[in-house]
């Protein structure tokens, strides 16, 4: 049994399972498009956030297994973010492409979050070993593109919120983000130094990266 | 996901997935789509489901959104007492607009002062049973839109300020009135955690705007006095302008000649005039103010110029700029 794997599978359609059931009980509050959009939209960026987490947890804390859930994190998170997405457009705006159309040209936050999105979908469109292969060592720097889209799903939340002072939560996600970006350069420059930082990593595979490979690989082994 | 590859022949015997745990993908597969068909037909149920085919309107009158045999002079249902009482912004308690009703159960509405003073020939001080006596309660069924981008039709019980205004006398010189909110950090505890507000809350309107036969005090709602959340036992309602104009809990009215400071303006100036009209051509950063949600209904409808009080109120504002002055 992979623990791990079965927590997040489980963690992550916890936010979806509640959504859905406080639909049946009427429980979505008086403005439930506004309820939907905050609950789909902190999910997504809990969930992308935890995705960020893996390969620093891996490195600097040595918890590898967080390796074989961060593609698993990183799809969940975008399905939350699609969710997001689809309320926006479809319930709030009545897929009215006019108005729409109005909102992005009109609010700032609405772009951050927009390009935040575009950005993630070819990251999950090519999260797959198939992708993996075909870009070989484009893949990795395709997949930094996350380091974008996060903060700008981080600035979205922050300039939708009514008054950051009182409503700290996207200056919490912004901490974290940028946290993590640090750790993993960290991690990325104490790699490269003359001392090896993953003495005990396995580099039995080939020359691409462990971390990554080690990711890709196992994560495929156990996922379908 | 799994290893369908066009290149079979690059693929070595190691890689290729052994078949119990072939197998075991399939039913894991098989497993996660019924999961997923589920989980979508599960939506098309509930509140979602009425939002994505459209009946929510008359499910939601069924489910006490709305109480249809009240409505507004454009024909649209009146929300409901549970609705308009347990959805409010009321910052003085909490941001949670779900939550105030709670936090506010034991808020002491009474006994209850209110002092109009200021540039006036009789400042006085009134209780609530003075004001209730003096002057005849009169139901008025208002929309009110909140500058979050959602609204309700609200009947309200009360008596136009003028009314009370009269009674007190404003000299010349008085040009605005300025309200404040209560300040009692022992009853309301973000008077105590978000210090960083200027409490108590204060609002104004120009003297003209003041004396509108539109403009309400109120102390009830659906012929009750007013609910602790909707900012008992007497507040304001301003139903040509957003809804932070329309000041709960109100102690003091003042006539003064400066135009004065209210607390959203001077939070986010660029962001909320003194003014703040309901005016769907003037976008602000975050909500659309082109349209709007009416509580209840589902998508959103267009938001009209002054809340669709223009007819009323237009003329308050004859060669005003009211994109500058927002």
């Amino acid at each position: 049994m992979d623990w791990l794997r079965i927590i997040v599978h489980v963690g992550a359609l916890i936010p979806l399972g509640a959504i859905l059931w406080d639909s049946y009980q009427y429980n979505l509050t008086a403005n439930p498009i506004q309820e939907l959009t905050i609950r789909t939209g902190k999910a997504a960026l809990v969930l992308l956030v935890l995705s960020l987490a893996c390969t620093p947890a891996s490195s600097l804390l040595r918890f590898r297994p967080a390796l074989r859930v961060r593609r698993a994190l990183g799809l969940y998170g975008f399905l939350y973010a699609a969710l997001h997405v689809g309320v926006f457009v479809v319930l709030d705006y009545g897929i009215d492409l006019g108005q729409i159309a109005q909102v992005i040209a009109e609010k700032y936050y609405i772009i951050a979050g927009l390009s935040a999105f575009l950005i993630l979908i070819p990251l999950a469109i090519t999260s797959t070993r198939g992708w993996m292969r075909r870009l070989g060592q484009r893949w990795k720097a395709l997949h930094r593109l996350v380091y974008l889209a996060v903060p700008l799903a981080v600035l979205h939340f922050a300039l939708a919120v009514k008054s950051l002072g009182s409503r700290p939560e996207p200056l919490l996600f912004g901490a974290a983000v940028a946290g993590l970006l640090v750790a993993r350069l960290w991690a990325k420059r104490r790699g490269r130094g003359p001392h090896q930082a993953h003495p005990s990593a396995p580099r039995t595979r080939s020359s691409d990266s462990p971390v990554n490979r080690t990711a890709s690989s196992t994560d495929m082994a156990r996922t379908a | 996901m799994i290893g369908l590859d066009k290149n079979m022949e690059k693929i070595r015997s190691s890689e290729i997935t052994p078949e119990h745990v072939y197998l075991s993908r399939r039913r894991l597969l098989r497993f996660g789509m019924l999961g997923a068909a589920s989980l979508g037909l599960t939506a098309c149920g509930g509140q979602i489901g009425e939002m994505l085919t459209g009946t929510a309107k008359e499910a939601d009158l069924a489910s006490d959104m709305f109480s249809p045999d009240k409505r507004d002079e454009l024909g649209d249902p009146a929300n409901s007492f549970r609705v308009i009482s347990n959805y409010n912004n009321y910052y003085e308690f909490t941001l949670d607009k779900e939550a105030v009703a709670r936090l506010a159960a034991n808020f002491k509405a009474e006994p209850w002062k209110v002092t109009v003073d200021g540039l006036v020939r009789n400042p006085r001080t009134y209780d609530l049973d003075d004001l209730r006596r003096k002057f005849d309660q009169e139901e008025r069924i208002y929309r009110l839109r909140c500058v979050e981008g959602w609204s309700m039709v609200i009947p309200w019980l009360g008596f136009p300020l003028a009314k009370l205004l009269r009674e007190v006398e404003p000299t010349s010189e008085a040009r605005y009135v300025r309200f404040v909110s209560l300040y009692d950090p022992d009853q309301y505890p973000n008077q105590r955690g978000l210090t960083f507000y200027p409490w108590p809350y204060t609002e104004g309107l120009r003297i003209d705007e003041a004396m509108h036969d539109l403009t309400l005090l109120v102390t009830g709602l659906y012929g009750k006095p007013l609910p602790n959340s909707n900012g008992a036992p007497l507040r304001l309602a301003v139903p040509w302008k957003y809804g932070f104009k329309s000041i709960k809990a109100i102690v003091k009215i003042e006539l003064v000649a400066e135009q004065p400071k209210t607390l959203w303006n001077t939070m986010a100036p660029h962001e909320y005039g003194f003014y703040s009209n309901v005016n769907p051509n003037r976008p602000h950063p975050r909500w659309s103010q082109a349209t709007e949600r009416r509580i209840g209904e589902p998508g959103r409808r267009p938001t009209l110029m002054f809340n669709g009080y223009a007819e009323q109120v237009a003329s308050l504002y004859a060669g005003m700029d009211l994109m500058a002055n927002y």
